[in-house]
């Protein structure tokens, strides 16, 4: 084992690296471009036996991503916002395809204005279209998952192509040290990946032609059902990789200091890393605030919300905005606790474009909510409030 | 090869979805008994994806990985650089796609791919509109047709992805038409014994987007080549090489038929003549026709080679 | 092989869009006393519903053919005729 100190993009493209995949096909967008930079390096240098297709354009990475994972070998892509948005058909592609691809989205906002910056829009907008979607809070977070990602993906009952999302800059260009394990004991984790169907002329098949009425919504429901496996899958697949590596950063959600908690603050990413700080400083102050940290975001955790709401003041803080709606993550919280508890549920839109959010904002979000200064729903930081 | 040696395996079974007397049909047979049991095909949407039938059944029996509309080129790059990684260096990996899904949305993907150097055959099937959906005009549209998009007949001339490809220097590039089954055979091979990118475009006369009898659908392949319209040739390391009638009216050997001939056999040219004859756009069709012509002359003349 | 993931993996049969006879109007005959055996007719059907037998005659498989008469326009010997069926 060594430990590495380097940014999330060049943790990501190691763990990529680690993993072994046979055909990758990736086009550059800031700030994802150090990983298709640092790959081309390793596949240069032979560190990565693998294939790098240049592709023209984004849509084009995941379609020559879906042939080459259809032809059975492992394949691996990232991307970010604009990036992500292209890609969009063929997301919902591989997803019905059932193929195992896995790939980074870096977050960064969607344009017009050209924003580099990140908030998590861009990969909310992708939830329907069957990717498990897991978001990482640091850069070791980042290389365990992106292998425990594929070791989910192959496995028979889920076979659906997985998301790793970490946020732009504040991430990806961020230097933490990371513990990296040999590569043998990686291989043992991952092993060599068996294709569950393939394009094969030892045994002709035709795949995506035309289906009736009568077949389709079969195939949904089984997506549907492997979704429902995954939720079982990826804490136990996060205990294996506990149990033989050490490092471990929660389930489908990581809980701190939710243990006698009355409110609890709930977010992803990096402001779920920054919360940290905050709890710790309310709890110094005698509040009693816990965190929970939502890691996968596609299967959406209900029972968790369930378990961890019941009886409490939830204060979610969402880096997205559903317009016409509202944050994501404050919507699926409020559906899943429907019926079950009376739980309150603040919802806070914070961070857009990029915009700062620190250790000090959550700490004031929560002492508003504990106040009972906070309305239902706010929009933080906003410099003019226009119609609201 | 004479047609009593073309091999006898079908690989595309009978009873799909085609139309009676498509083109697209019948070319996949031959196209098929060229390249053999080792192929994987992949197919974007067209009128090939409704030939493909009903899941759970499917009228090949060689691998075939439908794919969206404008992503062919790119998943074929996939296929093939999985293939690389496999070992398996004996399998032709295959674009099946319409005009629709070459000349306009999946453009970008072939000169991506092209430029890349992918080793795969992509053959664009032209049957000069988007004939799946209903007819409507695309890229390879020729002047004046009748389209559902352009009822009054088309007001641009088509591209020339051919030439495209030529700008790409592609590694092997064929036009070729079912009605000359042999020499579509012929240039099949032809790609498959080459490493690189190949291009084929092969003309398909569609019964019902140009509105023709369909059992004269051969025997509008041909008057298209014999009167120009269709110019059978390859290219290959800068060399441009016409064969059989296309030769023979290149080099002036022989007068193209008239073209007036092709256009009064096709429904969809039909108000170029009736009421009554629009000269203004009859001159301008033959105008263009002899401007390609001398286009490829001067090509073919001034080659580096 | 069958696979077991639930996608549209889709399996060779000979008919998968059904018994495409049904289309018919019109069906060909083929008068043998006028077959030069050329296969010309076998190579041209889109349908690849013409039969190709060992000593190069041909057979016209009915459940399949769908009338498109290319046949018959194309044969050199016109050995077929379409013949109204329905």
């Amino acid at each position: 084992m060594v430990v590495m100190m380097d940014s999330g993009n060049r943790i990501a493209a190691k763990a990529a690296q680690m993993a072994r995949p046979e055909v990758i096909s990736a086009y550059p967008i800031t700030p994802q471009t150090v990983i298709v930079e640092q790959i081309a390096k390793y596949v240069e240098s032979g560190e990565l036996d693998a294939k790098y297709i240049r592709v023209e354009s984004e849509h084009s990475a995941m379609s020559a991503c879906i042939g080459a994972s259809a032809t059975g070998v492992r394949t691996f892509t990232a991307t970010s916002s604009q990036g992500l948005a292209l890609m969009h058909e063929m997301l919902h592609w591989a997803a019905l395809a059932r193929l195992p691809v896995v790939m980074v989205n870096v977050n960064r906002t969607l344009a017009p204005g050209w924003s580099i910056f990140p908030d998590e829009t861009d990969s909310l907008a992708q939830r329907d279209t069957g990717w498990i979607q897991l978001y990482c809070s640091s850069n070791q977070e980042i290389f365990d998952t992106i292998i425990q990602a594929f070791r989910l993906a192959e496995t028979k009952e889920v076979q659906l192509p997985v998301m790793i999302n970490y946020n732009g800059f504040i991430l990806s260009h961020t230097f933490m040290p990371v513990e990296i394990p040999e590569q043998r004991d990686v291989d043992e984790f991952l092993p060599k990946f068996k294709p569950f169907w393939k394009m094969d002329t030892e045994n002709p098949v035709t795949h995506g032609n035309t289906v009736s009425d009568e077949d389709y919504m079969e195939i949904r429901y089984d997506m549907h059902l492997a979704q429902q496996n995954a939720k079982r899958l990826i804490p136990e697949i996060a205990q294996e990789w506990k149990d033989k590596f050490g490092t471990y950063h929660g389930g489908l959600i990581e809980e701190y200091r939710c243990e006698n908690a009355e409110f609890i603050i709930i977010a992803m990413g990096a402001i779920g890393a920054e919360a940290k700080v905050s709890v710790d400083n309310l709890r110094k102050e005698g509040h009693k605030v816990g965190l929970a940290r939502i890691r996968v975001a596609r299967p959406f955790p209900k029972e968790e919300i369930q378990r961890i709401g019941k009886d409490k003041t939830l204060i979610v803080v969402d880096r997205n905005i559903s317009i016409g709606s509202g944050g994501w993550v404050v919507t699926e919280t409020k559906s899943a606790l429907y019926g079950h508890y009376d739980s309150q549920v603040y919802g806070f839109i914070a961070g857009l474009g990029g915009r700062d959010v620190t250790y000090q904002d959550l700490g004031d979000i929560t002492k508003r909510v504990i106040n009972k200064k906070a309305k239902e729903t706010e929009w933080w930081d906003l410099k003019k409030v226009g119609a609201k | 090869m004479a047609i009593k040696n073309l091999p006898k395996e079908e690989l595309l079974f009978r009873g799909t979805g085609a139309c009676p007397g498509c083109m697209a049909s019948l070319s996949t047979r031959i196209v098929l008994k060229a390249l053999g049991k080792k192929t994987i095909l992949v197919i974007p949407a067209s009128c090939t994806a409704s030939i493909e039938g009903f899941y759970p059944n499917t009228p090949y029996n060689i691998p075939v990985l439908t794919m969206a509309f404008e992503a062919a080129a790119a998943a074929a790059s996939g296929v093939s650089a999985a293939l690389e990684r496999l070992g398996e260096n004996d399998t032709n990996v295959v674009v099946w796609a319409g005009d629709g899904g070459t000349y306009d949305i999946g453009l970008q993907a072939l000169s991506g791919a092209v430029e890349r150097g992918t080793n795969f055959i992509y053959i664009c099937y032209n049957n000069e509109s988007y004939s799946n959906t209903g007819i409507q005009r695309s890229g390879a549209t020729p002047y004046g047709a009748w389209t559902t998009t352009t009822w009054a007949g088309k007001t641009e001339q088509r591209k020339d992805v051919p030439a495209i490809m030529r700008a790409h220097d592609v590694a092997y590039l064929a036009t070729a038409s079912p009605s000359y089954a042999e020499d579509l055979f012929r240039k099949v091979r032809r790609a498959k014994s080459i490493k690189g990118s190949k291009y084929i475009e092969i003309h398909s006369p569609c019964s019902p987007a140009w509105r023709f009898p369909m059992d004269k659908t051969i025997e509008v392949g041909r008057l298209a080549v014999q009167t120009g319209a269709w110019a059978l040739y390859e290219y290959e390391n800068g060399k441009l090489t016409f064969s059989g009638r296309s030769k023979l009216i290149l080099e002036r050997e022989v007068e193209p038929e008239p073209i007036e001939d092709y256009l009064k056999v096709q429904g969809r040219f039909s108000h170029l003549f009736e009421p009554s004859r629009d000269e203004e756009r009859l001159n301008e069709i033959k105008r263009r026709l002899e401007w390609d012509w001398d286009r490829f002359r001067k090509e073919v003349a001034c080659e580096i080679g | 092989m069958r696979y077991e993931t639930k996608t549209t993996i889709s399996y060779p049969t000979i008919g998968p869009a059904g018994k495409t006879g049904t289309w018919r109007d019109f069906r060909p005959e083929l008068d043998e006393s006028k077959c030069s055996k050329c296969l010309l007719c076998w190579i041209v059907c889109p349908e690849g519903a013409i039969e190709r037998k060992e000593d190069n005659s041909v057979l016209v498989d009915y459940e399949y053919c769908k009338g498109c008469g290319i046949c018959a326009n194309e044969c050199p010997k016109s050995a077929i005729t379409m013949e109204r069926e329905v």
